[in-house]
């Protein structure tokens, strides 16, 4: 009789287990890391993880039940980019016109660079 | 003569750039949305938490979806206009109660009037993020596939009507 009882909460038990694949640990970590990536569109240069802004906090909340339907975080920074454009991303994207943005520092090095040694010559 | 001109040509390369480039607004977001479908929502109307509206609700007419909230400052200014476009135009008006409370909402319109056909009540930004929305108000032209058509960040006046937002309704209107 009383295995019977047990089958039941086993069942149950085993259900909850299913329902929640990712550990709680791993979901605080994988929102934390997603948003300090995503800009708070309503702040001055703030990430959603940093800010206190109520919109920041419902899109905290919405990381979060994303990773728990099984997003990666790519595909839920992508979500957010969509309705928000490049502006919602805190690191701006190496493309076409942020090209100058992620190169010329370097080409600045290398010309400072040659036009140091040349002046020593 | 020429190599002593080259730093002066390098600051107006600078400058140049400079000039155009930090009198762009990042925060003028461009909608991304344009020409896309109204994103699926299901939520409550506001004043009756039982009506469940979805996006089905814009279909078959042009409707204009319009973000504000009782704590919104720039909504009592736009909010004249939109309560005389009410009866006059064609429009299907939707309100989107973003984040607000349901009670202050309503003694809000109370008080200020109610323009609107039906009103999205988004307490917890879930139609609000996936707009795209930063700030109220902010509106939508939806046609009648449901696609949207236009976003207008801000309060709509006479002028804007007359200037950005009619035009659009009369394109959609004439197909």
């Amino acid at each position: 009789m009383k295995k019977c009882f047990l089958i039941p909460l086993l069942a149950i038990a085993l259900s909850f287990n299913a329902i929640s694949k990712v550990p709680q640990n791993d979901i605080d970590l994988r929102s934390k890391e997603i948003g300090k990536s995503l800009r708070c569109v309503v702040c001055q240069n703030q990430s959603i993880e940093d800010s206190d802004a109520p919109l920041a906090s419902d899109m905290r909340q919405i990381v979060k039940k994303r990773i728990l339907e099984g997003d990666t975080n790519d595909e839920i920074i992508n979500y957010m980019r969509r309705q928000y454009g490049d502006f919602v991303l805190l690191k701006p994207p190496f493309q076409k016109n942020t090209l100058a943005l992620w190169i010329l520092p370097f080409m600045l090095i290398v010309a400072s660079g040659a036009w140091f040694f040349k002046a020593k010559k | 003569m020429i190599r002593s001109l080259i730093p002066l040509f390098a600051l107006l390369i600078v400058s140049i750039i400079f000039a155009v480039g930090l009198t762009k607004d990042p925060r003028s977001i461009p909608s991304q949305l344009i020409n896309q479908k109204f994103p699926s929502f299901s939520l409550s109307e506001l004043n009756d938490a039982e009506n469940i509206i979805t996006e089905k609700d814009l279909l078959n007419k042009v409707s204009l979806v319009n973000v504000f909230g009782s704590w919104c400052a720039a909504c009592i200014t736009e909010h004249p206009f939109l309560m005389g476009i009410s009866d006059k135009e064609n429009i299907n008006l939707i309100g989107m109660n973003w984040r607000d409370d349901r009670t202050k909402a309503i003694n809000w319109l109370n008080y200020y009037g109610d323009p609107y056909d039906k009103i999205i009540y988004d307490d917890e930004s879930t139609l609000a993020i996936q707009l795209g929305v930063t700030g109220a108000p902010e509106s939508f032209i939806i046609d009648f596939q449901g696609q949207i058509r236009y976003k207008h960040v801000g309060i709509i006046n006479k002028k804007i009507w007359e200037k950005d937002i009619l035009p659009v309704i009369n394109s959609i209107n004439m197909i």
